[in-house]
């Protein structure tokens, strides 16, 4: 005997404990199982890319920190790079090392961040976040004492970075590096052979490869699928190439999988950290680059891994001071298209915890 | 279970503001600037770097080739505390500040004029200025553990 | 009349004066009775509100010091007058009532939700001896498993009243996780009733020469977790998770209504920590201090251990709740009873019965308990749950836990 009922429309709204910023879903539910999700986004958008075509080079910097803001040392990056290629500015040794750390520490913190909500989304009442915030503060302090300011860094300019690090970053640097193994591991024991984690996160919104490569997905979602893809080893930019460090990758395309690929990345990057300092050459950390710069007309597009995916910025410029055109390739955007075929089947407790494994950040996903 | 139990017994890192604070980093993108008037021509650099355009200058002319500088004024409220400002100037005439507490209960209070850019409760910070590196204190580093300002100790 | 004087010996003076002045005032005695009753509630009532009020500050103190922080440490010494700060600035809310929700069945529910949890301290024999409940019923186990249950009724209105999807899908959760894990738990403390004999609480206690948990390991996690679940306290606590229905049932109550529903719960929290320490603890027998402190010193220890839980532990989902609970608690249950009244049989009838104590009972008892526990979990139940095949709109097949499709470990 069949029961007859009636699937329902939930609406979970742009205010939500959980859901990463102001994102709304529209979720048709039969019971508590997911019968069809309508993501809905752009209340965040805020015309970044048009602002940006008034003004210059330099003064679009600060607007890229804006977009994954809790990682913005990463943004800068990207775009960076992509006005260097355009304008063919070598930048100098030491300037390119200060970024891979810049850049690798905050790939620590970014994953520390997405693993610590992640364990709130499951229910686990902010202990975990508030231990992996911690080492999140002591990176934090880190940036402060480079750039000026914990969150929005504006650090990198075109031609180097900004600033050349004051003394006793190098020390600080390598405290932080000695004891941060040791914080990984209690995380992992913790949680990873937690039988609750598992029950509830083994097998949940699987992500099979095929559909993984052809829904564009990068970043931890594409290496827990099975796929081996970074661009730091696959298309190097910068100086990944002078770095030892392996990819994580899971197999089952899982969240379980996923939140053991950032926390492999955590330990991959605290291995490039340490190279990264020993070989730190001494030197200038910016090029001379002219105040309002005018690139050759042409277009550019640098990617880079950020600990999303991969970011893209593809510039065009018409000879002036202010670029043409700004297109960023949002990881974010992109790994979020594919939230409603993995979570077809599942509850709205999976619900939460999928979408809390892809790991967005609202200003990238609306820019 | 027995990590959390672990941490029971460990010691808090939060600091009890506002009775103890942080010290903050020496280069520190603060919330407000500092003026020097008598290094300031007036040439405008900053404006003209300004991602949102909100440092407006007034200037009339003093003499030859120079110009006095009649009003300057920064909206604080609309600032995001780039820093671009004082990256651009030429004379080295202008510094973040190191405050952190410009909360204000209205935003008209929120305009930083030459009164308030000039006055010295506003602490310099050496974002831009690697010079003033040494007449700064250091800053509290969570990876020493140090929760408040009295535990920074001078050689670390 | 005189059986309720030992019910807490520090108040026994209060109250036999005013008994003895009701008594020499020469009133009806069935208005004396009245009266008494009166002064009975009104003894509960202060044992109980000065705990939950503890219970509070306690519950975020400790859990901020879990997580490495200071916990509210500004209202008084040590924060202690924060409960006090939260009371006040709850009752100067206003009352937000959702336009098309149920009016009545909106005010009633947490009147009934706070009632329903009062109501099982009748029972409980706090004070010593024979006289120490406010009702030493001969039934007491059998009254609270009654009335423990009403207070979800409280819930289910909530939920239905507010006009909100998440408040109802909070509610039915609610229900659902109730009617789950009361079978497991009566059978639970059937296994200690029928050591004792009686289903009286101040018997059970009396009884107790050592702590029943020595001789019904199995009975009192059975009743434990069965415990957290009815309390909705993590890991248990999808009726009200945050960070994913926002608050559940009372999402759309505010001010005292509110206020009914959290001291609810915290009465609610003190009646499972008491049930707990009188079936398994020993009630307040201890050697040396004055018996309310140990009572009360169980009770704290209970109450530290599931805020230990909370602080540690992941929800669970749904229908892994309700799968623990009929896949694994009820057969260890079932078991359990099946083995205690072999035990009892063996006990009363060759060996000495009451004169002495079942010693090889407890190694026998633990070690079934352990190997159950092993067995039963690698063998017949994991925990987890599949995903349901949706196959559109109105093709639905029958739910519940589907194909097993997860995929292999990595």
């Amino acid at each position: 005997m069949e029961l007859k009922t009636q699937p329902f429309m939930l609406n979970i709204g742009p205010q939500h404990p959980s859901t990463h910023g102001v994102f709304r879903m529209r979720v048709t539910l039969d019971g508590e199982v997911i019968v069809d999700l309508e993501p809905m986004f752009g209340y965040l958008h805020r015309g970044i890319e048009k602002l940006a075509e008034g003004r210059t080079y330099t003064q679009n910097i600060p607007f890229t920190d804006r977009f994954d803001y809790a990682a913005s040392v990463m943004n800068n990056f990207a775009y960076v790079l992509a006005v260097e290629k355009l304008a063919g500015i070598k930048v100098p040794e030491r300037a390119e090392y200060l970024r891979v750390i810049m850049a690798e520490m905050m790939r620590i913190a970014r994953h520390l961040l997405a693993v610590g909500f992640f364990t709130n989304d499951l229910g686990a009442m902010m202990t975990p976040l508030l231990y992996m915030w911690r080492e999140r503060e002591k990176l934090v302090d880190l940036f402060e004492m480079v750039c000026g300011q914990r969150l929005t860094h504006n650090y990198m300019r075109i031609g180097g970075v900004s600033h050349d690090i004051p003394p006793e970053f190098l020390p600080a640097l390598k405290k932080f590096v000695k004891e941060m193994p040791d914080f990984v591991n209690e995380y992992d024991q913790l949680l990873a052979e937690n039988e609750i984690l598992l029950a509830r996160t083994k097998g949940v919104g699987i992500l099979p490869a095929d559909m993984a490569i052809n829904c564009s997905v990068s970043g931890p979602m594409l290496r827990a699928s099975g796929v081996k893809w970074d661009i730091r080893k696959a298309d190097p930019y910068s100086m990944y190439d002078r770095f030892n460090f392996d990819i994580p990758t899971g197999t089952a395309g899982d969240t379980y999988d996923r939140y053991r690929v950032r926390i492999e990345e955590i330990r991959q990057s605290l291995r490039i950290l340490s190279q990264a300092i020993e070989q730190l050459p001494q030197g200038e950390v910016c090029a001379q680059v002219p105040n309002l710069l005018r690139p050759p007309k042409g277009e550019a597009y640098a990617r880079i891994e950020t600990s999303t995916g991969e970011l893209g910025f593809y510039l065009v410029s018409d000879g002036s001071i202010a670029p043409y055109r700004w297109r960023v390739r949002s990881p974010e955007l992109l790994n979020l298209t594919v939230l409603r075929d993995i979570s077809r089947g599942w509850k709205i407790a999976d619900l939460i915890v999928i979408f809390g494994s892809i790991d967005i950040a609202l200003g990238e996903v609306d820019r | 279970m027995a990590l959390t139990l672990k941490h029971l017994f460990r010691k808090t890192i939060t600091t009890q503001y506002p009775e103890k604070r942080l010290e903050t980093s020496r280069r520190i993108r603060g919330q407000q600037f500092v003026w020097r008037s008598d290094l300031c021509t007036g040439c405008a650099t900053c404006a003209k770097s300004c991602p949102h355009g909100i440092i407006r200058i007034t200037t009339s002319k003093n003499g030859e080739n120079k110009y006095k500088v009649d009003s300057i004024v920064f909206d604080i409220g609309r600032c995001m505390f780039c820093g671009l400002c004082v990256e651009a100037c030429p004379y080295n005439a202008l510094y973040m500040g190191r405050s952190y507490e410009q909360a204000r209960y209205s935003r008209k209070l929120l305009w930083a004029d030459m009164e308030q850019l000039m006055s010295p409760d506003n602490e310099a910070s050496s974002y831009g200025h690697p010079e003033m590196d040494e007449k700064l204190p250091l800053q509290t580093l969570l990876v020493y553990g140090q929760i408040s300002k009295d535990m920074v100790d001078k050689d670390d | 009349m005189n059986h309720w004087y030992y019910f807490v010996d520090l108040f026994a003076k209060v109250r036999t004066t005013f008994v003895e002045w009701l008594q020499s005032v020469d009133l009806p005695s069935s208005l004396i009775i009245f009266l008494d009753s009166i002064i009975g509630i009104i003894l509960i009532l202060l044992f109980v509100f000065p705990l939950v009020m503890l219970f509070t500050w306690m519950e975020r103190r400790f859990i901020a010091r879990f997580q490495l922080r200071h916990g509210p440490n500004r209202c008084g010494p040590f924060g202690l007058l924060t409960p006090v700060a939260d009371g006040i600035k709850m009752l100067t809310k206003e009352f937000i009532m959702p336009a098309k929700g149920d009016k009545l069945v909106h005010w009633i529910a947490p009147v009934a939700f706070f009632t329903f949890a009062l109501m099982v301290f009748a029972v409980f024999p706090i004070g010593k001896g024979e006289m120490g409940a406010f009702s030493d019923l001969n039934i007491g186990i059998l009254y609270v498993i009654a009335i423990g249950s009403l207070s979800f009724v409280g819930l289910f209105m909530a939920g239905w009243a507010s006009n909100n999807k998440y408040s109802l899908i909070g509610a039915m959760r609610g229900v659902a996780q109730l009617i789950s894990y009361e079978v497991p738990m009566a059978l639970a403390i059937l296994g200690v009733v029928l050591i004792v004999g009686s289903l009286q609480m101040s018997e059970i206690v009396g009884k107790q020469t050592v702590p029943f948990i020595l001789l019904q390991p199995m009975g009192f996690l059975i009743y434990f977790i069965g415990g957290i679940t009815e309390l909705n306290r993590s890991p248990m606590d999808e009726v009200e998770a945050d960070s994913e229905l926002t608050a559940g049932y009372f999402t759309e109550y505010s001010g005292m209504k509110f206020v009914m529903f959290f001291i609810g719960e915290y009465v609610n929290t003190i009646a499972v920590a008491i049930i707990v320490t009188t079936l398994f603890l020993g009630g307040w027998k201890g050697p040396f201090l004055p018996f309310w402190f140990w009572f009360v010193l169980k009770v704290i220890a209970v109450f530290m251990f599931l805020l230990w839980m909370r602080a540690t532990l992941i929800r669970l989902r749904i229908d892994q709740v309700m799968a623990f609970s009929w896949k694994f608690l009820l057969p260890m249950a079932l078991i359990n009873v099946f083995i205690t009244a072999a035990e009892v049989l063996v006990w009363q009838e060759w060996m000495s019965g009451w004169e002495s104590f079942p010693w090889p009972f407890i190694f026998v008892n633990f070690a079934i308990a352990a190997g159950l526990i092993i067995v039963w979990a690698r063998v017949f139940f994991k925990l987890g749950g599949g995903r349901v095949e949706v196959g559109g709109y109105r093709a639905r097949n029958s739910q519940g836990h589907g194909a097993d499709s997860q995929a292999p470990v990595s």
